[in-house]
């Protein structure tokens, strides 16, 4: 059975530092939802605050309706994933998977029978007998899971447990993980600052950035939709045209910028005058083959190659901005005809308006 | 020494290790051989030393056990003193882990970082002013009128003074206060390499405290606790200061005993022997403690 979670005007304070500041959400039941964020978000501090590690110095946490207040880590329905994993060295792996059982009173045989059961759940038969040093990396981030699961949590807390791997098993696991959550119905609470973690397993994510949810929903609008420049910025790559609104028509923008005068889309209603970021993914950034802008394209620019990346599946070209600035990327889907891409060449390149999103800079 | 012989070349190099050879034969191996060839001699008058008589025996060792008779319970003087200074110094080895565990838990895991050092240096502090003259303090601090009577009787908690001296409680109190520290810094030491995260989980996985410190703190602190135990326990059963100053006729340690057969009882053979035993002892109780907390000597060494 799992539970939903609630953060209700939680603020943690650490002296004069606001570690979490004001942030409410609600996790559904079931859910598995991510906190995004870099270092010192405040992240983590929430992580620990759900399991009961830390108490807010203000607002309420509720899991299933019931608020959490006074209750420790021993006594909520949460079980933490922790990021070293924190397995019992001087323990059997069996022995670390029933340890929660242990001490619920559970008996041995029954134990050792749940620990068997969990180990074939996460994939890991045989290795009831090992000792922990005995594992590889992905193994005993198998066995943390069990060893999480045995207690029955409604709510599974992980805190960047993946970060310790290599690439391939983390992206494996990632699958894994998310297979598990789906099996076993839990709320799953996943601390990151992976933004790839969070898009490919959640349900939904939560973008922090000091102290602060900056934005809370679905993977895909989270890199489509970004609400401000600061999780445009963090989730995925962006080019940045900074400028200020000269027009605004239609939902759409007009900015003049260092770079040139272009147009995007103005969903935040943002008006004439204002300082703005217009923000354009790498591969939304598409070669052109007309001259100079036209009602279809009205944004168009010629830069020179400053380097080309080759990424095997597409080509990241760099290209040299005229001020100095920081090259624009532009990613090119290898379709079989990137062999004759070499550098010392003009692109004429373009967006979409519906392409470029226009922010208010500074995240104001 | 290949190392040596690099760094300092051949002369300089030849003269280190003849310096510690010398030293190391005469200062500790040659007592010993002279110890150990006396204690397989019998005591005999200077006259009749390498004489017909002056055969090699293993009667200075059985003498600690002749007389024993399980039957009547009836056991020698010296033997029923071996015993009450294995007794005693396993008494004051398991006090003195009962009283360092909470406070090296505190100190390698509890306390904030900006008061260790000042709890650090209260708990040395005492330990610069010589052991005789700490020893004396508590005999002070223990005597039929001293203040520790005076303050249990003030409080109400006791009707009448209380001997600390006359029986074992003086000697277990001054020597577990001497030996403490052996016992605390191997375990301060210990608990500080344990990761806090596997305090956590514990708590997380619903353990009550005293099960965090029993399945994971003390199995982690293992090391640290036989280091501790062999520490205190090698240096109670063979102190002499404090059993002689705090201790009373009817409580003699086996030092002693070892004292009064050379000095006293002229009996060199045989207080070599006894002293070979004490050292016997304490060999079987390192290899115990060992065999028990199931840890080698590397670990030791950590």
């Amino acid at each position: 059975m799992s539970r939903d979670v609630s953060l209700d005007r939680v603020t943690m304070r650490f002296a004069s530092y606001v570690a979490v500041n004001n942030v409410s959400l609600d996790i559904k039941a079931g859910e598995f939802f991510s906190f995004l964020g870099p270092s010192g978000c405040g992240k983590t501090t929430i992580l620990r605050m759900i399991s009961g590690f830390m108490n807010p110095t203000e607002g309420r946490i509720l899991i299933g309706g019931e608020d959490m207040k006074g209750n420790g880590p021993n006594k909520r329905p949460t079980a933490l994933i922790f990021q070293n994993l924190a397995l019992f060295p001087m323990m059997s792996v069996a022995d670390n998977i029933a340890f929660g059982l242990e001490m619920r009173g559970v008996d041995k045989a029954v134990r050792r029978r749940r620990a068997e059961e969990l180990l074939e759940l996460v994939a890991l038969p045989d290795a009831a007998d090992k000792r922990v040093d005995e594992l590889s990396g992905g193994m005993k981030q198998r066995v943390a899971i069990a060893r999480a699961l045995a207690v029955e949590p409604q709510v599974m807390l992980l805190d960047e447990p993946l970060s310790a791997l290599d690439l391939k098993l983390r992206q494996h696991m990632r699958a894994e993980l998310r297979a598990i959550q789906r099996r076993t119905g839990l709320t799953f609470i996943y601390i990151t600052h992976d933004q790839g973690e969070a898009l490919t397993m959640s349900d939904r994510v939560g973008v922090m950035s000091r102290g602060q949810l900056e934005q809370v929903g679905p993977p895909s609008e989270i890199y489509n939709e970004p609400a401000t420049a600061f999780v445009a910025g963090f989730v995925g790559e962006n080019n940045v045209f900074t400028g200020r609104i000269t027009e605004v028509a239609g939902g759409q923008a007009v900015v003049e910028t260092g770079a040139g005068r272009f147009v995007g889309r103005n969903p935040r209603g943002i008006r004439v005058g204002t300082q703005v970021v217009m923000l354009v993914r790498p591969e939304r950034l598409k070669p052109l083959t007309v001259a100079g802008p036209t009602p279809e394209n009205p944004n168009v620019l010629s830069r020179s190659v400053d380097h080309i990346d080759f990424e095997g599946a597409f080509a990241n070209v760099h290209l040299k901005q005229p001020d100095g600035a920081k090259p624009l990327s532009m990613h090119i889907s290898n379709d079989g005809s990137l062999t004759d891409l070499v550098g010392d060449r003009i692109f004429t390149v373009g967006f979409a308006p519906q392409d470029a999103l226009v922010l208010a800079a500074n995240g104001a | 020494m290949v190392q040596l012989y690099h760094r300092y070349g051949a002369l300089l190099a030849t003269l280190l290790i003849a310096a510690t050879a010398i030293w190391v034969l005469m200062m500790v191996v040659l007592p010993y051989l002279v110890m150990a060839e006396y204690s397989f001699h019998p005591n005999l008058p200077m006259m009749q030393q390498g004489g017909p008589d002056d055969v090699y025996t293993l009667s200075n060792y059985a003498s600690l056990f002749s007389g024993i008779d399980l039957l009547n319970g009836e056991l020698p003087d010296d033997f029923r003193v071996f015993l009450r200074t294995i007794w005693g110094s396993t008494l004051v080895t398991f006090i003195s882990l009962v009283v360092c565990y909470p406070v090296a838990w505190h100190l390698a895991k509890a306390a904030k970082p900006e008061q260790v050092g000042l709890l650090i240096l209260l708990l040395i502090i005492p330990f610069w002013i010589n052991e005789i003259l700490r020893t004396f303090a508590w005999y002070i601090i223990l005597a039929y009128n001293g203040p520790l009577n005076s303050a249990l009787l003030g409080m109400g908690l006791l009707d009448k003074p209380y001997r600390w001296l006359s029986g074992s409680g003086g000697v277990l109190i001054g020597m577990t206060y001497a030996f403490i520290l052996f016992m605390m810094f191997p375990l301060i030491n210990a608990i500080e390499t344990l990761d806090i995260s596997q305090v956590e989980a514990a708590r997380d996985l619903g353990a009550p405290e005293w099960q965090i410190h029993r399945r994971i703190v003390i199995p982690h602190a293992k090391p640290g606790i036989a280091v501790g135990s062999i520490m205190v326990f090698v240096l109670a059963a063979s102190s002499y200061i404090v059993p002689a100053v705090l201790g009373s006729p009817g409580t003699r340690w086996f030092t002693e005993t070892i004292y009064i057969w050379f000095f006293e009882g002229q009996d060199w053979p045989r207080g070599s022997a006894y002293a070979f035993i004490l050292l016997g002892l304490c060999v079987v109780f390192i290899l115990s403690v060992m065999r028990i907390f199931r840890v080698g000597l590397t670990d030791i060494a950590k």
